[in-house]
C-alpha cells in the first residue's frame, strides 16, 4: 500500500535529498510516492504548504521559527521534522567590489577566512552604504550575513542594507549594480560567476561551520496525525542523505537532478555544490571539503538548540522576548519526532536533543544510543559559543 | 543597537486608512500587456489610485514610494519573496503589509490564489473595501492564467510541428523515402518505442545536427 505526498521545493542542489529519495525508488520502498513541486518563491511555497496543496516543504530553517515568532507577512504554525541540508551558501561580491577588496590591505584572499573577509567588506562598506542581497528575510543567508558583519565589526550605523533578492534574479541585480555583495544557495553563486556578475569570497560554513540551512517543513500537527507517511518519507530521506554522502555517487545524483524538469538546472551548475569544488571567479576553483553536508555528524537531526540560535537571533533583531524567543524555537525543531521515526534506522541516533553551538573545534565522539555518533565542527568565525537560556 | 534593518516608525494599525480617499494598489507586472488588463479591470471597479511597478529592480523601495493600501501580484513570480520584506516593521513601507488570507466564507483569498494573485493588504484595512478590488483582479487574473496556458500550449505546438518537418526532412534525405513514408516511419518508431512523435522527432534532429 503506497500513500501519496506532495512535497515542496525551490530550484536549488539542497533539494538534492528529495529528488534522490524519488528517483532511487527509496521513497517507494517506503510505502511512499513522492510527488514533489518546484514552487516559483519561498512565500509561494510558505502558501502552498499552510493551504494544504503539499504536506511537506523544503523551508529554509529560520521560516518555521519566524512564523512561531509572529513575524512576516502569513499566518499558520508549522515545525521543523528534521534538518534536510546543513551549510551549502556562498557569499559573493560584484567584479567591481571584488577588485577593491583585491587592492585592500587587509586579508590574504584565503578563500575560508570569514575575519579577513568580514574587515575587508566592511572596509569598503565605510565609503559607500554596502548593499547585500539575500533570498529571504527569514533565511540563514541573513542570519548569517548579519552575525558575520555584526562581530566582524560591529558596522556604522547604515552601512550595511541588507536586501531581498530572489536568487534566480541576483545576477540582474548585480549586473544593474543594485547590491554590491550576496549570499545564496547554490546553483545560483556558481551562476553570478558563470556569467561573470559575481565573484565569491566565502563560503557560509566560514561563518558558522554546521549552520542548518533547510529543514522538512510540515503544518504543525501533521506528522503525528500522519506517522506512516511523514515516518516513511523521513526513513527514505536518510537513505538519500546516506547515499549522497558516499562521493562515488555524486555524478550519478548530479545527472539525476538535471534530468529534472521542475528543477531545470544542467549538471554544469549542479556539480560545483554537490562535489564542494567551487569557481570563485574566472578560472579559479577552489575545493570547500563540507561545503554542504546532507548526512555526517547526525546532519538531519534537528537540534532544540539550532531552532533556539535562529530564534534568539531573530529577538535580537526584532527586539522580541529572548527567553520566550528561545523557547518558542526549540518548540518548532521536533528532535522529538526524528527520534520517534527514525528509531532503529539511525545509528547514530544523539542521546541529547540539545547542544551548546558552536562547542565543537574538531570532529568529537559524543554519546550516542550505538555509540557510533561523530559531531563534525560547528564553530562559529568568531570563537562564540551559544548555550541556550535552560528549558523552563 | 542591533543588528543593521534600520526600524522605521510606523503606527499601530489605528485609524490607517482614510474612507474618503480612494484605494491606493501598486500592481507589480513586468508585462506591459498583463499590467493594462489588470488596471483596466481594477477601473472599472474603481475609483481606486492604481500603480504599476514593472521592474524587478529595487522592487521594494519602488512599491514603498507609492505607499500602497493593497500590493497585487502573480503568485508565481519570484519578486514575491521581496513582498515579504514589506511584512515587516522595518520596512520601507510607512506601514507593513500582510498576505491577505480571508477567512469569510465567500472564500475571497482561495479564488485568489486559485486565479494565480496573491494580495499584499496594509494592517487596518477593512474586508469590505478589499472585496471589489478583489474580485475584480481575481477575475482578471483568471483570464490571464487561461491565456497564458492557451499560449503556451500553442507554442509547444508549433515547436513540434517544426521538429516534425525538419525529422521528416532527414528521413526523406538520408533514406530517399517520401514525405508520407518519412511520417509513417516515425509514427512506428514511437509507437515502438511507447514515446510521442515528437519527442523521436527531437531526438532524430538532435543526432542529426551532431553527426553535422
Amino acid at each position: 500500500m503506497t500513500a501519496s505526498l506532495r512535497a515542496a521545493h525551490l530550484r536549488l542542489v539542497d533539494a538534492a535529498p528529495l529528488i534522490v529519495a524519488r528517483d532511487l525508488g527509496l521513497a517507494e520502498a517506503e510505502g511512499v510516492a513522492l510527488d514533489l513541486v518546484t514552487a516559483p518563491s519561498w512565500s509561494a511555497l510558505r502558501d502552498m504548504l499552510g493551504s494544504r496543496r503539499v504536506d511537506v516543504a523544503q523551508m529554509l530553517s529560520p521560516m518555521p521559527v519566524a512564523m512561531a515568532l509572529g513575524l512576516g507577512g502569513a499566518r499558520g504554525a508549522v515545525e521543523a521534522l528534521q534538518v534536510l541540508s546543513v551549510n551549502g551558501n556562498v557569499i559573493g561580491v560584484s567584479p567591481a567590489l571584488a577588485a577593491r577588496l583585491a587592492g585592500a590591505a587587509s586579508g590574504d584572499g584565503a578563500f575560508g577566512d570569514a575575519a579577513a573577509a568580514g574587515t575587508a567588506l566592511l572596509a569598503a562598506a565605510a565609503k559607500l552604504p554596502l548593499r547585500v542581497g539575500v533570498p529571504f528575510p527569514f533565511s540563514m543567508h541573513a542570519e548569517l550575513v548579519d552575525y558575520w558583519l555584526e562581530r566582524a565589526g560591529p558596522p556604522a550605523p547604515g552601512a550595511i542594507v541588507v536586501r531581498t533578492v530572489p536568487p534566480s534574479l541576483m545576477h540582474e541585480a548585480l549586473e544593474a549594480g543594485e547590491v554590491d555583495a550576496f549570499c545564496v544557495g547554490e546553483p545560483w553563486g556558481s551562476a553570478a560567476v558563470a556569467r561573470g556578475v559575481g565573484r565569491l569570497i566565502l563560503p557560509g560554513r566560514a561563518i558558522w561551520a554546521f549552520a542548518p540551512e533547510k529543514v522538512l517543513a510540515a503544518r504543525t500537527g501533521w506528522a503525528e496525525a500522519e506517522p506512516a507517511r511523514a515516518g516513511g518519507l523521513m526513513r527514505a530521506l536518510h537513505r538519500a542523505a546516506s547515499w549522497l554522502s558516499d562521493a562515488a555517487n555524486l555524478p550519478l545524483a548530479a545527472e539525476m537532478m538535471a534530468r529534472d524538469t521542475g528543477l531545470g538546472l544542467s549538471v554544469e551548475l549542479i556539480e560545483p555544490a554537490l562535489t564542494g569544488c567551487l569557481p570563485l571567479g574566472p578560472s579559479v576553483v577552489t575545493p570547500v571539503p563540507g561545503f554542504v553536508e546532507f548526512h555526517r555528524g547526525a546532519a538531519a537531526f534537528p537540534w532544540r538548540s539550532q531552532g533556539a540560535w535562529i530564534a534568539d537571533r531573530l529577538a535580537l533583531r526584532h527586539r522580541l522576548d529572548r527567553r520566550t524567543a528561545q523557547a518558542a524555537g526549540r518548540r518548532v525543531f521536533r528532535s522529538d519526532l526524528y527520534r520517534r521515526f527514525l528509531g532503529d534506522l539511525a545509528p547514530d541516533m544523539p542521546g541529547a536533543s540539545g547542544k551548546i553551538e558552536g562547542a565543537v573545534s574538531v570532529p568529537t565522539p559524543v554519546a550516542s544510543r550505538r555509540g557510533r555518533l561523530t559531531l563534525e565542527p560547528d564553530r562559529f568565525f568568531d570563537g562564540a559559543v551559544f548555550e541556550p537560556f535552560p528549558d523552563s | 543597537m542591533h543588528g543593521f534593518l534600520s526600524p522605521v516608525i510606523h503606527d499601530d494599525g489605528k485609524d490607517v486608512v482614510n474612507e474618503a480617499v480612494p484605494l491606493r494598489i501598486v500592481v507589480v507586472e513586468p508585462d506591459r500587456d498583463r499590467a493594462s488588463m489588470i488596471v483596466d479591470a481594477l477601473d472599472a471597479a474603481g475609483p481606486f489610485e492604481v500603480t504599476v511597478v514593472a521592474e524587478n529592480s529595487d522592487l521594494s523601495h519602488r512599491i514603498a514610494k507609492a505607499v500602497p493600501d493593497l500590493v497585487l501580484i502573480d503568485v508565481s513570480s519570484p519578486s514575491r519573496d521581496v513582498i515579504e520584506e514589506l511584512a515587516l516593521a522595518s520596512s520601507p513601507l510607512e506601514r507593513p503589509v500582510a498576505l491577505f488570507v480571508d477567512e469569510s466564507a465567500d472564500g475571497l483569498a482561495e479564488a485568489a490564489i486559485e486565479a494565480g494573485l496573491s494580495a499584499y493588504v496594509v494592517a487596518g484595512l477593512t474586508a469590505e473595501r478589499i472585496k471589489p478590488v478583489l474580485d475584480a483582479a481575481t477575475a482578471r487574473f483568471a483570464m490571464i492564467q487561461r491565456m497564458r496556458a492557451e499560449l503556451t500550449a500553442t507554442r509547444r505546438a508549433l515547436e513540434e510541428r517544426k521538429v516534425i518537418d525538419r525529422a521528416k526532412g532527414i528521413l526523406m534525405t538520408a533514406r530517399g523515402l517520401s514525405e508520407d513514408e518519412a511520417y509513417a516511419l516515425l509514427r512506428r518508431t514511437a509507437m515502438g518505442q511507447n514515446r510521442r512523435i515528437p519527442d523521436v522527432a527531437r531526438a532524430l534532429v538532435t543526432a542529426a545536427d551532431l553527426l553535422g
